[in-house]
């Protein structure tokens, strides 16, 4: 007896992380980087299998999608004898070149806060700043600086409540990936929460890459920079040389 | 139309950047610069990363500048061996300039020293020759005959002397090498082809006619800028050949009619007008210096 009240105890506490479960697929899977690349809107769905009733507490899905990470120097203007110049500069240790999170309640509401530190959901989150931190003590209006800047530029995306969940089963959003994006692999994360709390986890990956002509001249100009720098040296002549005939042509005629 | 550049990784309006070129060909024709000073600052405008805009270009530069010189060729206006010697000075400048270059930026205020750089150049040259052209428009309107260039000068007492049949000059190789490297050094800094401030040094310095200037000047900047572009394709990796295929188609069509109106126009109106662009360039860099910023911050690549 004592052996199945405590199964059934622990059955209790494990069953809320086990009973709902995220199944998710996206509209692609993969982004071709061509010549007229003008952006791409990505469309993520799925539906929420449940083994059990459903559970008690508000329930909210959260979509992160996170480009590659890199260093990055955050500088910042001072009047200098009238000029305005770099005079403070704070380096981030990773920053992601893009990075957009969706939900479907507001922010604070759909993820607490200790969940978004352990996760790293928030924008804030997704930076890794620990140099920032010990650095200069206004290091936070640095990183908030990194933040409206990427924003400005859609490459920081915070979309509230635009995930639309129905019969609380299915969900969808879509995001627009910029046209300047850098290549690489974004994951992708669907965190599905009860009162805040992640109950499960979902990840993939949208695989970002340059095709045909642009990823020609991406290898030629990192793999032969010598014969790519002679090459676009060929063109320019060869172009000035065209255009010079072609004038001559015309006024000739 | 939009066209995703793959070394800048950016996405930009092709059109636009036709225009640009077209814009900036013209006045590589007309005045004999490689516009470099014009184009580099539009550019970071619209968005290119400042590396892929600079080493980029300076292989759209050649393009027009040939384009250019093939005009002033044909009209045998270009005195190659001031070209040449010009150029030894360039091609040792560039290469000092590079060197001067990766030290500030290990020092981290390169960004400041090159936007003063521009005031400072594009300030004196633009003002000096804007007063100079006014007076000698005002002495030929006021009947005078035009005044006579000074035919003996420091630059006359120096040894090494060399005939520049082209030119109509006789004088020593030094000034010549000593303006090439010069200017070869500011090119490389400021990542420029250097001809806004070759010109004036050819017309004052020197003491070369105007009409051979501008040939001299385009002949001289090609191979400078030429080896600018392997230079940063062989180093950094920054020349975005579709950016400068656009650049170039644009800019080696405008290089064409410029050389056409700069041949109409008289030398004094040529250099007035490419003064007030200098001054009009000038300005909006020092307005940038002295009116505070919108975006106090800006982001760059780390280690820099």
């Amino acid at each position: 007896m004592i052996w199945l009240r405590a199964l059934l105890l622990i059955l209790a506490f494990v069953l809320p992380a086990q009973a709902e479960e995220i199944v998710a697929d996206m509209s692609q899977a993969r982004v071709a980087i061509t010549a007229d690349f003008d952006g791409s809107e990505i469309l993520i769905f799925g539906a929420i299998r449940r083994e059990a009733p459903l559970p008690a507490g508000p329930m909210s899905v959260v979509i992160t999608v996170e480009g590659p990470s890199a260093p990055v120097t955050v500088r910042k203007k001072d009047r200098v004898a009238g000029i305005w110049i770099n005079t403070e500069a704070v380096d981030v240790d990773a920053a992601p070149s893009f990075y957009a999170i969706a939900t479907s309640a507001p922010l604070r509401e759909a993820i607490t806060e200790t969940e978004d530190l352990r996760h790293h959901v928030s924008i804030p989150q997704a930076i890794r700043a620990v140099d920032a931190a010990t650095g200069a003590e206004n290091a936070e209006d640095f990183v908030d600086a990194l933040i409206r800047i990427r924003a400005s530029n859609d490459l920081y995306q915070l979309l509230e409540e635009e995930i639309t969940v129905s019969a609380d089963t299915l969900f969808d959003t879509s995001i627009s990936l910029p046209s300047n994006l850098t290549e690489g692999t974004y994951r992708t994360r669907i965190f599905l929460t009860r009162d805040g709390d992640v109950i499960d986890q979902f990840e993939t990956a949208i695989d970002v890459r340059k095709v045909g002509l642009e990823k020609f001249i991406y290898n030629l100009a990192h793999d032969r920079p010598l014969i790519y720098g002679l090459f676009s040296l060929f063109i320019a002549i060869a172009a000035g040389w065209l255009a010079s005939a072609f004038f001559r042509y015309i006024r000739g005629a | 139309m939009n066209i995703y550049l793959p070394i800048a990784e950016v996405s930009v309006n092709a059109f636009l950047l036709l225009g640009l070129g077209g814009m900036v060909g013209v006045l590589s024709g007309m005045f004999g610069v490689g516009g470099g000073f014009l184009m580099t600052p539009l550019l970071f405008f619209i968005g290119i990363p400042p590396a892929v805009a600079v080493a980029t270009e300076a292989n759209q530069i050649v393009a027009s500048s040939f384009s250019g010189v093939l005009a002033h060729f044909r009209k045998k206006t270009v005195d190659f061996r001031m070209g040449g010697v010009l150029l030894i000075g360039g091609l040792i400048g560039a290469a000092l300039g590079v060197q001067l270059f990766n030290l500030l930026k290990a020092a981290g205020q390169v960004d400041l020293l090159v936007r003063l750089c521009y005031v400072v150049f594009l300030g004196i040259i633009g003002s000096l020759m804007f007063i100079e052209s006014l007076n000698a428009i005002r002495k030929t309107k006021a009947g005078a005959p035009p005044p006579k260039r000074r035919q003996r000068s420091w630059v006359h007492a120096l040894p090494f002397k060399m005939r520049f049949r082209t030119s109509g000059l006789y004088i020593s190789v030094i000034p010549p090498l000593i303006v090439g490297l010069l200017v070869g050094v500011l090119a490389a800094i400021m990542g420029v082809g250097g001809g806004f401030i070759m010109v004036p040094a050819m017309i004052y310095i020197l003491g070369m006619p105007t009409k051979v200037v501008v040939g001299t000047s385009l002949f001289q900047i090609i191979f400078v800028t030429a080896f600018t572009t392997l230079l940063h394709a062989t180093t950094n990796q920054t020349v975005d050949m579709m950016l400068a295929v656009l650049l170039l188609v644009g800019g080696v069509i405008g290089a064409q009619i410029g050389t056409q109106i700069g041949t109409r126009l008289k030398a004094e109106q040529l250099r007035i007008l490419l003064a007030l662009i200098v001054l009009a360039v000038c300005g909006k860099l020092a307005s940038d210096l002295l009116v505070m910023p919108s975006e106090l911050y800006s982001l760059g690549e780390a280690g820099h």
